[in-house]
């Protein structure tokens, strides 16, 4: 007929005919062997890569990281998340004086909003440790360990997310209306005796703590111990004295406290699984590579590399 | 379908108690009268009456028709009422608000209850979009116009459809569709008669007779409805279309019954009747047309049911989930409980939970944190897919169809899958699997055979060119000026029709009217017009041209050669043993015009008669002593009849009858009064053309057979027929009887007076194995019994072959019977005609009687065009593994013949078949049968079964025959009346189990209720996957029955399309919807589907594809991956959920311990996980896409960046805006940690390991079907696929013998299946093959008649070529390379198609024309001049124009 153009056959695309320009892999064993070879042959040597890195990280070279650990806290338990009000942290007045429900029952004591409200704030970790280092066997003088209290939380944490209370007149004037959380000692604007920037909502201890663990068993940086110079180990070899101000209470969950000290890899700290998972993973690999390799030569199916076909 | 009426009461709507207590009748009077008096004749149903009277609309149905399923109001209530029935949508609603409990402590419920309600809004949408376009359909039908008699103005005036009410007169003019069921009162038709079409309800596109009641023909004056007081009694609605009973009281009491030719029914067309008044009996739903059509059905995949059945599944693993820590939290929670710990956290109240309340609330709150275990997008995304399957699948461009300019439609969009899960095809017959397009083929006279090669030229031609536009070279001149004249009778016509018929019509509904009025029946150029064999010409024009000289001696006839007496017998038999009506296309029938002047013309000419003779056979009162006296006279008034043709006087009769007189002229005489003729001065033609309306299209191609030897039927009257010859001129034959066709008796018979030799003449059509036993048996003595012997013996061989040419075949024959024998004759005839009781039976022994000591004249082979490729097609779906089942009202020998031509029958096949008269004789045929085919099943001798077959049943008359020759599998046949009983409770069962056992199956003269119930009880008692398809409005309960419906659009009207699912333009088509997309679909969503459980993904679900398509049509046995579920199969599912537990573990675990011991937060611990789980959704989705298409690649790295760049953004936008979630600036922070980077290589890979390697193995070591199929399909990629083989296809005629042979299409795919295994040896199997073809190539060209020199060069040429394919072959084939388009190197397939099973001489026409016109293509492709050309109008796409290839042709003859 004369007007085809106005017909209603259809497109002759590629597309609308399905007739795309294809890569058809065909999985059988020959096509696929090369797959576990090349990964056994990269992941091996990622492994042992990780895995001497790993080892090597040393504990007291470097910048040290002081750490307390708590085991068997289960920080991600789901009410417990839930029980804060970011508002108020982020320095909202209204908040900070009418929390938010997910903060109950650690919303209000006697009448007054707490702040911060919610569990978490609640169970923060108040122990605290000092390290001293026994300078000389024969002399008992202990030499205090410098410890930096900031530094140890994100700076976006420390800066955006968190922030006190608008206002010119001191933190305790700005907190008048509040109360401190009932497992607290002090309130929130006496955090750290030492620096009043490192206090109220922005405290770092305090931040590090609200950055919940994702696992029950965790560390979370306490103290920064700065190397003073390249000449010197940051903790020199030595008997170490440590003082801790024993506030906190682990029995009630069957947890166990500890304090590590730990320098950092690029990497991270020092966790031996990702290299022995990868040389694992690889050798696997491997291993089935020359399986396939092996049922490829019995069966011999002629199965091509694949190629583009229409 | 012997019901009860009382058991069709279900479709009646309740409470309407009233009408139960009435009975099983219904009282129908006019509308016209005033309400009735207290003295009501009918008895018993005066209350009724009242109440019938005074609020007919609540009672009766009115004529509205409503399909939708809502109103405005109860929209949303109803709708999510139905969505609720969808479990799914229970769960995800409940799981919503679930969040919304506050002990649950979910983060931000608001968000759960988003896409829940996206879902229903969008499936709302839908089904409000859906119901609306069936509103409008309604709307559309319900606001037709008819006239409808106003008691007011005392006229008939124009109303609306949904106005008519039971009761109301409604008149109906020619080509209207009849608007509900009608009592025909009066019609414009002299003889009182009324001509319907009911394609739209059985499919039969002839036309039937409805007959006005008795009593009222009589009426002298124009019918007034005011008068009518007469009341109507009858059956209440039923759905059988087959009968009608009822009686109409008349004031004087008298009764009169009534019959099924009496009711027109609702959705058939006026035919040949100008006008025609009536009472409505049935309206709106009540009517037979409507109560056929059971309601459209909610239809649901069965992946969709088996994937419901895993949704379940995975709820109870939910559960079973949520139970387990439930479980394990409260045993957590009591450890603590005394101690309180410090991430305890208490209720408000300070109180601690208990251990118990906290697993309940733990419980809660771990089936919202697993929900999505049960994809919530898993329904939106799989109506997502679906809708571009459908799309896809809308634009195949090889379901698209030229001639019709239509593509495959797809109207229901949730079944795309089942299409690759069919196990049963239920197909109509006429216009499905044919054309319904009846073509005079071939004939034998007197043991002569005219083969009309010319004529079978000319449809190898029409095949070519259908298009209307194209200019064909023809075979004479003359032929094209009829072809001309056609076309502009048919457009003049068109307008005309449109014109009167749609007065007030919007243009939607002249659309349509013209698309009826188009669709007359069978008056396509192809059977119309027929080239005449020259010989056989010529002897037709020397018997017209001696009778015309001697017609006035005594013996005209007896002068005449045997031989030629037969030749002109035999035309004379086909142009009259029939009913066909002669019409003019200048609709309507001028007949009708004479009415008015005198009272009727068939009663004047008798009046006329009368005049010469005093008394005539035909009227039955006519006393038969008389016969012999009147003999004389009666000759005389005979002769003068047909010899006074120059009598002006019965010449001005002649012409008022109708047919302006036909201007050959040869005669001498033209048309002396242009007057008569209203259309003359714009009919450019002299030959008015006439149009034959027939009850079966095979007798209308018969007509115009005849009609192409000059032997024209020009009029038929009730006890008159009128042939016109050239030299003859106008041979008028009395008719005394015409003994109407039945199935028993396989044959019809007209009784005649023959005008020339005054002798009492039967003439006789039917099956050739009933006539050829009823010959005259005539000893083998003499020269002349001798003679006649032979020519039997000649035309039973003749027969045998056309019956293998899967043509029909009649037999003609002819009797003359002496006055004496047709006085006796007659005699018990009219006992018979006025006998009471078994009235029928007795005219069947008499027709019996006179039907004996026939005369063979000779035999014809009809073809009941096959449309294109269904031979072809069917054979691919039986690879496939489809079970066919033809379910036809048409009569059970056409029936056979068409599924022994479309190769559904073989003819060395057992047929049972099943004709029972009564339930227990069905019962009994049943079980006879059941044993013997068991018998034949359990010992294997194909001897034993020859002999054992015969079951033998015959009650009564009906023949029970059972054809017997050892096959693989018997096929069934079965006729709707055995059907109704082999339906019933108790016989289904045996009955399936039969129908199960065979081959295929053929139901004839099934109701569209019956075809329904079929496929009902096949879907519901096998489980089986349906598929029905058909065109008509008969089929439309099927369609909406199975389990997918397809229509086929263009022929028939719309309802099969609309009640359809999809819609393809030709039967053909069904092949790659099925195999093809059907396949891909199922396995797309499949896939997709056991992938989703797992993760969401759309792009595989649309594009991927796991083997080609040629690789699909190739090997159609593929399919049965489908009907058996391989690739969604519960195994399958419970695999996928342990692999998914495994990479969940890996995922949790590799993370959990490289963070193990560290200060890892929550946020910054889970993103990695999410990363990582993103990753191994990936990286999975790889492993199972088959096909990767740019855009899989694009939608891979698209899902990446988005899962970054969103986590970055989210989490970078705002600090404290998602409580109690404060992931801020975590995925900066991770980016920054090397650590993270380390974890999304390692655990992604080590997830995926065991999956990948399995799958390795799997493929290596136990591939399946498909994965051979697509293996073997990458190893030889697609050629594209050129002219060469598009021509090949476009010169296979529908003829069933150039059919590609199954083990023909088979060998190249079993080399594709072999050669996985082996290279070597397919290497060699491959030239071999070709090497055949060559051989079988030469023989052709011994064998074959050349004609022309072009076809010798054609042929020499393709010999050339196909010895080409060898070396190409064996250079191709080792190295797999990309082919190029060259013609050298595309050798093989083509070689393939040439390697033909038969070129027998029968089918050396067709075969001839496909190698000349491959020979044209091969000069093409060597001349480096021709190729841009070639390559712009051929591109390498299938479906070619067909001017293209004309085209070709004829630059190919230029060329040569």
């Amino acid at each position: 007929p004369g007007g085809t153009t106005k017909t209603r056959r259809p497109d002759n695309t590629a597309f609308k005919q399905q007739r795309l320009p294809a890569w058809q892999p065909f999985l059988t064993a020959g096509t696929v062997l090369p797959t576990f070879f090349i990964i056994g042959l990269i992941f091996i040597p990622i492994g042992i890569g990780i895995f001497v890195t790993s080892n090597n990280i040393r504990e007291i070279e470097g910048n040290v990281f002081m750490y307390y650990g708590l085991s068997n806290f289960y920080q991600n338990h789901r009410r417990y998340v839930k029980s804060r009000d970011d508002s108020q942290l982020n320095g909202d007045r209204s908040a900070l004086l009418n929390p938010s429900k997910e903060c109950e029952p650690y919303r209000r004591n006697e009448d007054k909003p707490i702040a911060p409200c919610g569990a978490i704030a609640n169970s923060m970790f108040n122990d605290t440790l000092e390290l001293f280092l026994v300078a000389n066997e024969s002399d008992p003088t202990l030499m205090l360990i410098p410890l930096k209290r900031r530094g140890i939380a994100w700076w976006t944490d420390k800066n955006v997310k968190f922030r006190n209370p608008p206002g010119t007149e001191s933190l305790k004037e700005r907190f008048k209306d509040t109360t401190h959380p009932v497992n607290w000692l002090k309130p929130v604007y006496e955090l750290d005796p030492e620096d009043e920037d490192n206090n109220g909502f922005i405290n770092e201890d305090f931040i590090v703590w609200m950055r919940t663990a994702a696992l029950p068993t965790f560390r979370k940086l306490y103290r920064l111990i700065e190397r003073k110079n390249d000449l010197h180990p940051t903790l020199p070899a030595g008997r170490y004295y440590l003082n801790i101000t024993y506030n906190y209470p682990v029995h009630s969950f069957d947890g166990r406290k500890r304090m590590i000290l730990s320098t950092v890899s690029w990497m991270g700290g020092k966790n031996p699984f990702l290299g022995i998972a990868y040389i694992t993973i690889g050798s696997i690999s491997f291993l089935l590579g020359v399986v396939l390799l092996v049922i490829n030569h019995k069966y011999r199916n002629s199965s091509n590399t694949a190629d583009i076909t229409i | 379908m012997q019901r009860e009426s009382g058991s069709a009461e279900e479709p009646e709507p309740p409470g309407r108690r009233w009408r139960r207590r009435e009975g099983r009748t219904r009282t129908v009077r006019s509308n016209l009268l005033p309400p009735p008096s207290a003295e009501d004749s009918v008895a018993g149903a005066t209350k009724g009456e009242r109440l019938q009277r005074l609020g007919c609309v609540q009672h009766l149905a009115d004529n509205r028709l409503k399909t939708t399923k809502y109103t405005l109001l109860s929209f949303l209530p109803k709708n999510l009422f139905e969505q609720f029935h969808r479990l799914a949508n229970v769960y995800f609603v409940f799981i919503a608000l679930l969040n919304f409990v506050p002990a649950v402590n979910a983060f931000q419920p608001g968000l759960a209850l988003a896409p829940v309600l996206f879902i229903l809004a969008v499936t709302a949408f839908k089904d409000l979009w859906e119901d609306y376009s069936r509103y409008r359909s309604d709307h559309e039908i319900n606001h037709l116009g008819c006239l409808v008699f106003s008691r007011e103005e005392k006229k008939y005036v124009n109303r609306f459809w949904k106005e008519i009410r039971v009761g109301d007169f409604v008149r109906l003019r020619c080509n209207e569709i009849i608007p509900a069921d009608i009592l025909l009162l009066s019609s414009s038709d002299p003889d009182g008669l009324c001509h319907i079409e009911t394609a739209n309800l059985d499919g039969e596109t002839n036309l039937k007779r409805r007959q006005v009641v008795r009593g009222f023909s009589e009426l002298v004056s124009e019918f007034n409805p005011l008068t009518f007081t007469s009341v109507i009694e009858c059956e209440k609605p039923n759905n059988d279309l087959t009968r009608f009973r009822g009686c109409i009281i008349h004031d004087n009491g008298k009764k009169a019954g009534l019959y099924k030719e009496n009711l027109l029914l609702r959705g058939c067309t006026i035919r040949n009747t100008e006008a025609v008044v009536g009472i409505v009996i049935y309206a709106g739903h009540e009517t037979k047309a409507l109560l056929n059509n059971s309601g459209p059905r909610y239809k649901r995949s069965q992946l969709e049911r088996q994937m419901n059945c895993d949704v379940l599944w995975c709820v109870l693993l939910l559960v079973c989930m949520s139970l387990f820590s439930a479980v394990g939290h409260g045993l957590w929670v009591q450890r603590y409980q005394d101690k309180k710990a410090l991430f305890d956290v208490p209720e408000s109240d300070g109180s601690s939970l208990s251990p118990v309340t906290a697993a309940v609330y733990s419980f809660l709150t771990m089936i919202i944190v697993l929900q999505v275990l049960i994809p919530i997008s898993l329904y939106v995304s799989i109506e997502i897919v679906k809708v571009c399957q459908v799309y896809f699948i809308n634009q195949d461009i090889e379901l698209y169809d030229e001639e019709t300019d239509s593509q495959l439609q797809c109207r229901a969009l949730n079944i795309t899958e089942d299409l690759g899960q069919i196990q049963y095809i239920f197909s109509d017959k006429t216009g499905t699997l044919t054309e319904n397009k009846m073509v005079f083929r071939r004939c034998t006279v007197s043991g002569i055979e005219y083969s009309h090669d010319a004529n079978a030229q000319r449809l190898a031609r029409y095949q070519e060119a259908d298009s209307e536009e194209e200019e064909v070279p023809r075979g004479g001149s003359s032929q094209r000026g009829s072809i001309g004249s056609h076309q502009s009778v048919r457009i003049l016509h068109r307008s005309q029709s449109t014109k009167s018929y749609w007065r007030t019509g919007s243009r939607a509904e002249a659309k349509r009217a013209s698309m009826l009025s188009k669709h007359t029946a069978f008056s396509s150029p192809m059977e119309k017009d027929i080239t005449p064999d020259p010989k056989l010409l010529e002897k037709v024009s020397e018997c017209d041209r001696y009778l015309a000289i001697s017609r006035h001696q005594e013996h005209p006839l007896a002068q005449l050669s045997p031989e030629l007496s037969d030749v002109f017998d035999f035309f004379i038999a086909l142009t009259i043993c029939n009913t066909v009506v002669v019409t003019s296309p200048d609709q309507p029938r001028q007949k009708v015009r004479v009415r008015f002047e005198l009272k009727s013309p068939v009663k004047t000419i008798e009046d006329f008669l009368r005049r010469f003779t005093p008394s005539r056979l035909t009227s039955g009162c006519s006393s038969i002593g008389s016969l012999a006296t009147t003999k004389s006279s009666h000759k005389s008034g005979c002769s003068f009849m047909s010899t006074l043709s120059n009598d002006s006087m019965l010449l001005r009769l002649e012409e008022r009858l109708g047919q302006p007189a036909p201007a050959i002229d040869s005669n001498g005489y033209s048309t002396p009064a242009d007057s008569w003729e209203p259309n003359s001065p714009q009919e450019p033609q002299p030959k008015q053309e006439l149009r034959f309306e027939a009850e079966s299209p095979d007798e209308a191609a018969l007509v115009y057979a005849a009609k192409a030897y000059n032997c024209a039927l020009v009029d038929r009257l009730h006890d008159q027929v009128s042939v016109e010859l050239p030299h003859l001129g106008r041979l008028t034959f009395e008719l005394l009887h015409t003994l109407g066709f039945d199935s028993i008796r396989k044959r019809m018979s007209v009784v005649i007076r023959h005008p020339l030799t005054d002798e009492i003449n039967v003439y006789t059509k039917g099956a050739d194995s009933v006539v050829m036993d009823l010959l005259l048996p005539c000893s083998s003595d003499d020269a002349r019994g001798k003679h006649q012997n032979k020519i039997r013996s000649k035309t039973q061989n003749y027969l045998n072959l056309y019956a293998m040419e899967g043509l029909r075949t009649l037999c003609i024959a002819k009797r003359v019977l002496s006055k004496e024998e047709y006085a006796c004759w007659l005699q018990s005839h009219l006992e018979a005609e006025s006998s009471v009781d078994n009235r029928e039976e007795l005219l069947f022994q008499s027709a019996i009687r006179l039907e004996t000591n026939l005369h063979l004249l000779g035999a014809t082979g009809i073809e009941d065009r096959l449309q294109d490729g269904v031979p072809e097609t069917i054979t691919k779906l039986r690879q496939a593994g489809l079970q066919i089942w033809v379910l036809t009202g048409d009569k059970q020998e056409t029936a056979i013949n068409i599924a022994y031509a479309c190769k559904l029958l073989d003819h060395d096949e057992e047929v049972i078949t099943l004709n029972a008269e009564s339930q227990e004789a069905c019962a009994a045929l049943l079980d006879q049968c059941l044993h013997h085919v068991q018998s034949r099943g359990s010992h294997r001798p194909p001897e034993k079964t020859e002999s054992s077959v015969n079951v033998g049943f015959s009650p009564l008359y009906l023949a029970s025959t059972t054809t017997t020759v050892s096959g693989p599998s018997p096929s069934l046949v079965i006729d709707g009346r055995s059907l109704a009983y082999a339906l019933e409770k108790n016989l289904e069962d045996k009955f399936l189990f039969l129908a199960k056992q065979c081959r295929s199956v053929l139901c004839c003269r099934s109701t569209p209720l019956q075809k329904s119930m079929v496929v009902k009880l096949v879907r519901s008692k096998l489980k089986a996957m349906t598929l029905a398809i058909g065109d008509g409005a008969n089929d439309v309960s099927m369609i909406q029955v199975a389990d997918v419906g397809v229509g086929i659009s263009g022929q028939e009207g719309m309802q099969a399309v609309m009640a359809s699912d999809f819609a393809v333009p030709r039967f053909r088509y069904l092949e790659r919807l099925l195999i093809v997309h059907g396949h891909w679909c199922y396995s797309r969503l499949a896939n997709m589907v056991l992938y989703f459980f797992y993760k969401n993904t759309l792009v595989t679900g649309v594009l991927d594809k796991d083997v080609p398509a040629h690789v699909l049509l190739l090997k159609p046995q593929l399919y049965k991956s489908g009907q058996n579920m391989e690739e969604y199969r519960p195994r399958a599912f419970w695999l996928n959920m342990v692999d998914a537990a495994f990479q969940s573990l890996v995922c949790f675990f590799i993370p959990y311990l490289a963070y193990y011991d560290s200060d890892v937060d929550m946020f910054t611990w889970g993103t990695p996980i999410t990363a990582i789980a993103l990753f191994t959704f990936l990286l999975h989705l790889g492993i199972e896409t088959r096909t990767w298409t740019w855009l899989n690649w694009t939608a891979c790295v698209f899902s990446i960046f988005l899962f970054f760049t969103v986590a970055l953004i989210y989490n970078a936008s705002c600090a404290t805006c998602y409580p109690p979630s404060n992931p801020y600036w975590t995925m900066h922070t991770l980016l920054g940690d090397p650590v993270f980077y380390l974890i999304c290589l390692i655990a992604p890979i080590t997830a995926l390991l065991p999956r990948l390697f399995f799958k390795a193995l799997q493929g290596s070591l136990f591939p399946t079907q498909l994965q051979l199929a697509r293996q073997s399909a990458k190893k030889f990629p697609k050629k594209p696929k050129t002219h060469k083989e598009i021509l090949v296809q476009k010169h296979f005629p529908g003829d069933p013998k150039t059919e590609l042979s199954e083990g023909m299409t088979m060998s190249p795919s079993e080399t594709l299946s072999k050669d996985c295994a082996s290279e070597a040896s397919q290497n060699t199997q491959q030239p071999s093959c070709s090497l055949k073809t060559s051989r079988e190539l030469s023989t052709v060209d011994i064998s074959m008649p050349l004609r022309e020199d072009t076809m010798q060069e054609g042929l020499d040429a393709q010999a050339l070529g196909s010895s080409r394919p060898v070396e190409a072959v064996l250079e191709a084939c080792p190295e797999d390379s990309k082919r190029k388009p060259t013609s050298t190197s595309q050798e093989p397939p083509l070689s393939s198609l040439f390697n033909l099973p038969s070129f027998g001489s029968l089918n050396w026409i067709s075969s001839l024309s496909m190698v000349s016109g491959l020979g044209s293509v091969f000069q093409f492709s060597r001349s480096s001049l021709h190729m841009d050309k070639q390559d712009g109008e051929f591109p390498p796409s299938p479906p070619q124009p067909d001017q293209d290839l004309h085209g070709l042709q004829g630059q190919a003859t230029d060329y040569f």
